[in-house]
Order: structure tokens, then C-alpha cells, then sequence
């Protein structure tokens, strides 16, 4: 038996047996696809093109014969089309990027807000906290979900919340000292940051630094980064999955045996499926996750693909929880890289060239992690137009193009000019990114 | 007046330079004048040959996949002495011109003098008001035969 002292947040749901939560996933999934069914006339129309009436779905046995949803969903039928409330039910709006230019969006109604704060109250017990601890929130709080997410999970359990969001580490660390905090909640990276940062300034955790844990999330991280984080910082680090279109962070969460991530599956229905032939696999299989939303009334997601890589294991936990771990995300069915936490596809890039004059569309994607921060290189062919025998002229071009990274992105990428025909033409997909990054 | 310059784009790596100067070399074009300004991520290279030369130069850059122009620039002569260029310089400040960049031919024209070449923010007036002022200009015919003399 394990020896952690495990904490759990609400023990009815998430320790429930196997079979009352089947039984409660059944009917909540009938409610859902019953409300998308009547609301949303997308999704309507590819039931109907299945032959699929809501009263067809019964249990999650049934789950496997409804259409999928994908990210472009949310980009073809944005913003609201695809709401199954009234829109002055809808309290907020959190985003991510899309595959273009516009990003994507989601609305969520009070209940929706209020059953992502519980599986971020979860998250946070799962790590440790309780009333009695102080909370650094150095996500960003924004559009972005890493942030509001983490606020609103501690703010549910009654901890003391310092609401940073990212940037400016100077003042993060002195907070941290100052009012004693004790969990943080922000990316991987930025946390072997703040911590290495930590010991540079001469401070030393435990005495200056009183962290005990910190939920990590919204980027791909390994267990070798998880040790090196435990070490420096002396705390427990637990990783945390989510996306804005499901929920946010808190969909799935380590407990302290950190053995996968419990989905908050009383909330959402996960499955494994073959990326190719979309056929269900069984637990312990790798392939691709996805989401069917079950509790959520704003903007409900039936079998949302996330293109993640991972597998499931419905084994019991250690921890006392019942609720099925999903692995570490392995890899991508897409292109989409993830860029200090934020969603990036080369299309994206692709859409900002294409919309600049004078600009070839041929562009290559150097990612790279250079002090535990990742770098993005943007290399760009330089065409006749966008030529000049001024250095100001074309700095002045360059600027631009960095700035509309900047704005459609989200993320400062360094633009570099490449000589005309340099970056490779292959025949059929292009090969528009390398990734030294070791993972 | 204007003289033409051939500008080239080059990335900043090694051997860039040295290819590019042997492709013209190698197509038998001399070079009477260069200059290289680097930035962090890329260079621009800027050529003065032979009139005659220019389109042959020009159809080696492009076919060697180079991105490349042909704009015009002054040519000024400067006498060779301490402080004869900052009184150039001088006539340029009055005038409320400023200088994108200048650099200097490999040849002289005449015992006594140096000829800059010079970008100007405004070249249309630089050649009205360096005549006003007697500065003295070079012509494609004055460059072409400094590269005759060779």
C-alpha cells in the first residue's frame, strides 16, 4: 500500500465503483446528446445523416456510433453556432488558438464554470491543497484557460489565491517568498524557470521558499522534467491535462501517486480510438483520446477528437480514487506543436505569409528549447519584393511579419530570412517543421 | 549623375559571400566597388561594375537563385585630404539629407581624390543641391572608365 497521504476532494464522485459511474455516464451522455440533438443544427444534421435519433443512445455502449466532432467544427461554426443554451445563459468565453488565423472559442453557462472550478478543486486536492494554502496562479489569465482554471479551482476549495498570471519572475519569486506560498500553478517549463531563478537569487527552498506542490500544465513534459522539478523546487509536481474546448485544465489530474492522470470522468467520457479507422480500442491501448462532454450545457462536445496521443487504464488507483487514468500524452495525430503552453499549427503561421505582400508562402518551423524556455524560428525566403539594398527596409519587413506572428499566434517567434528556394519542396505534405526539442 | 548598384541578398552563413563573388568572378565580371552590410540574421551585398557588365551580372545572380536589384546611387568625388569627407558630410546635413549608407571605390579617379558612393534619403535632391555646391559627381561614363583602366 502506498504511504502518501492522499486527499481527495469529493470522495462520492471520484471514488465511486465502476459500475454507478457507467450508469451515471449513461444517462447523463442521453441528456447531452438529447440537448445537442435539439439545439445545435451541425450536429443534428450528421445524426440524422447516420440514421442516429437521441433516443438511440442509451448507455456509453452506444457512444461509438455517434459522429465525431473536431477542432474545425468550432472554427466553421464560430463563434456561437454550436452553443445548446440560450446565449444569455452564456457567462464567459475562453479561447485557444485555431488552425488559422482566428482562434476558437468556447462559451460556458454558470453551471459549466461551475463544474470546471470543481475539477480544477479536485486537481489542486489531488496535489495537496486545502483552505489552509496559498495559491500562485502564473498562468495567464486571459483567453487562455491555464489561468482563470487555476483561480477558480482554489478560490472553490477557499485557498488564498495570488493571481499573477505569467511574466515578470522577479516579482513571482518575491511573492512566493513574501506571502508563503505553497502551490503553484503554471507550465512546466516555466516552473524548472522560476526555480532555477529560485536558487540563482541564493533563495533556498524549504527555508525562503515554502512550496510543497505545483500543477503543471497545458505543454508536453517527461518524467526525466518532473524529477529535475521535485528536486529543484522540493515539492511534489503533478501534471495536469486539459483544453478549452472540453473544459480547461482539470480535465484529467495526477493524484501523488502520479501513475496517469485521473479523468474527471463523471464529467466527461474518454475513449482511445484508432486514429485511422476511428474503431474504439480497449484500455492500455495507445491512440488517439477523445472527449465526449456529459455535465456541460454551453457548448457540449460529442466525441471530440484531440488528436493527443496516449492510452487508459481503468485499473483502481492506489490514491482510492476509481476514476481511470489516462497516460502521458505521447504524441500528435496533427501538425499542432505546442509552444511555451500555447497551441501553434503551421497553418496558422502559413495564413500570416500568404496575407503578406510581397511574401513567399515557403516558410520552415525551428522549434527548440533553449533554457528550459522553448524558441520559435520562423525562416522566410526572401522574394524580389520584399528585397531592398537598405538594411532599414528590410528590417522594417521583417518587423511586420514578426508582429503578425506575434498578433494571430500569440507567441514572439524570431523571423529569419533565408536565401530564395532554401527551405526544402518535397512532393505532396511539405515538411514545415523541425523540432529539436528533447522530450 | 546616378550610377547603377547592383544590391544582393545574402544569409548570414558561412561561405556566402565567397560563393556568390565566385559566381560573378567566374562569368568574368569585375568588380570595381562592394560593400557588405550584415545584420544578425542576413546580409545585403552592394556591387558597382562595368555599365557593360550589369546585365550579365545580373543574369548570373538570378540564374544562381539570388535575390537581387539594381538601383542608383551617387557618386561623389571627395578631395583627399583631412577633412574632406566631413565637408561632404557638412553640405548633406545643411541640406536636411541624411546618409542610409556610403562607402568607398577601390580606385581613384584622379591623383587627389577619393570617390564615395553615397544612398541618400532623397537622391533626386542630393544631385541638385551637391551641384549647387560644387561637389563633384560621377558619371556611369567617369565609373565605367575607371574599371577601362584597369
Amino acid at each position: 500500500m502506498s504511504t502518501k497521504q492522499h486527499l481527495i476532494y469529493n470522495p462520492a464522485c471520484e471514488c465511486m465503483s465502476r459500475d454507478e459511474l457507467l450508469a451515471l455516464q449513461s444517462a447523463r451522455l442521453a441528456e447531452t446528446v438529447k440537448r445537442e440533438y435539439e439545439n445545435v443544427p451541425m450536429y443534428r444534421a450528421r445524426m440524422d445523416e447516420k440514421g442516429i435519433k437521441p433516443e438511440d443512445i442509451r448507455s456509453v455502449e452506444d457512444l461509438k456510433y455517434l459522429p465525431f466532432m473536431q477542432k474545425t467544427d468550432l472554427r466553421d461554426y464560430y463563434p456561437f453556432q454550436l452553443l445548446a443554451s440560450p446565449r444569455s445563459e452564456i457567462v464567459r468565453i475562453q479561447g485557444s488558438s485555431g488552425t488559422t488565423g482566428k482562434p476558437i472559442v468556447s462559451g460556458y453557462t454558470r453551471n459549466d464554470v461551475d463544474v470546471w472550478s470543481e475539477m480544477m478543486a479536485r486537481t489542486l486536492t489531488a496535489a495537496g491543497c486545502t483552505k489552509d494554502d496559498v495559491v500562485q496562479v502564473a498562468y495567464g489569465l486571459g483567453l487562455f484557460t491555464g489561468g482563470f482554471g487555476a483561480y477558480q479551482g482554489a478560490d472553490r476549495i477557499g485557498a488564498m489565491v495570488v493571481p499573477m498570471s505569467s511574466g515578470n519572475t522577479q516579482r513571482q519569486i518575491m511573492m512566493m517568498k513574501d506571502l508563503g506560498v505553497t502551490l503553484l500553478c503554471c507550465t512546466p517549463s516555466y516552473a524548472t524557470y522560476l526555480g532555477e531563478t529560485i536558487r540563482e537569487m541564493g533563495l533556498v527552498p524549504g527555508r525562503d521558499i515554502k512550496l510543497k506542490a505545483g500543477c503543471f500544465g497545458a505543454e508536453p513534459w517527461t518524467e526525466a522534467m518532473r524529477a529535475r522539478l521535485e528536486e529543484l523546487l522540493g515539492i511534489d509536481a503533478c501534471d495536469i491535462y486539459g483544453l478549452t474546448e472540453i473544459a480547461g485544465p482539470g480535465v484529467a489530474f495526477d493524484c501523488l501517486e502520479k501513475h496517469g492522470m485521473h479523468v474527471n470522468e463523471d464529467h466527461v467520457i474518454a475513449e482511445i480510438i484508432d486514429p485511422v479507422t476511428e474503431e474504439q480500442l480497449p484500455y492500455g491501448q495507445s491512440g488517439e483520446l477523445v472527449f465526449t462532454t456529459i455535465t456541460k450545457t454551453g457548448m457540449p462536445m460529442i466525441r471530440y477528437r484531440t488528436h493527443d496521443i496516449c492510452s487508459l487504464n481503468d485499473k483502481p488507483c492506489e490514491c482510492g480514487r476509481t476514476l481511470a487514468r489516462m497516460s502521458r500524452i505521447t504524441g500528435r495525430t496533427d501538425d499542432m506543436l505546442i509552444i511555451r503552453g500555447v497551441n501553434v499549427f503551421p497553418s496558422q503561421i502559413e495564413t500570416v505569409l500568404v496575407g503578406t505582400q510581397g511574401v513567399a508562402p515557403h516558410y520552415m518551423l525551428i522549434v527548440d528549447r533553449v533554457n528550459n524556455s522553448d524558441t520559435l524560428e520562423v525562416q522566410v525566403e526572401m522574394t524580389d519584393d520584399m528585397f531592398s539594398d537598405t538594411v532599414g527596409h528590410i528590417e522594417t519587413v521583417r518587423r511586420y511579419i514578426t508582429e503578425q506572428i506575434k498578433s494571430v499566434v500569440g507567441i514572439s517567434a524570431k523571423v529569419t530570412l533565408v536565401a530564395p528556394k532554401s527551405v526544402p519542396r518535397s512532393e505532396g505534405k511539405a515538411k514545415r517543421v523541425i523540432d529539436n526539442r528533447k522530450l | 549623375m546616378f550610377i547603377s548598384q547592383i544590391s544582393v541578398f545574402l544569409e548570414n552563413k558561412a561561405g556566402a559571400l565567397r560563393e556568390m563573388t565566385a559566381l560573378l568572378g567566374q562569368g568574368g565580371v569585375d568588380l570595381l566597388a562592394l560593400s557588405l552590410a550584415d545584420t544578425q540574421s542576413f546580409g545585403i551585398v552592394r556591387l558597382i561594375v562595368h555599365s557593360g557588365q550589369i546585365d550579365e551580372a545580373m543574369r548570373l545572380l538570378k540564374d544562381g537563385g539570388y535575390v537581387a536589384r539594381i538601383n542608383h546611387v551617387i557618386c561623389a568625388a571627395v578631395p583627399d585630404r583631412p577633412m574632406g569627407l566631413s565637408e561632404l558630410l557638412g553640405v548633406i546635413e545643411e541640406a536636411n539629407l541624411s546618409v542610409e549608407y556610403m562607402y568607398s571605390f577601390m580606385r581613384a579617379s584622379k591623383a587627389g581624390t577619393a570617390n564615395m558612393i553615397l544612398r541618400l534619403n532623397d537622391g533626386a535632391k542630393a544631385a541638385q543641391v551637391f551641384a549647387l555646391k560644387d561637389v563633384v559627381m560621377l558619371s556611369q561614363d567617369d565609373v565605367d572608365a575607371l574599371g577601362a583602366a584597369n
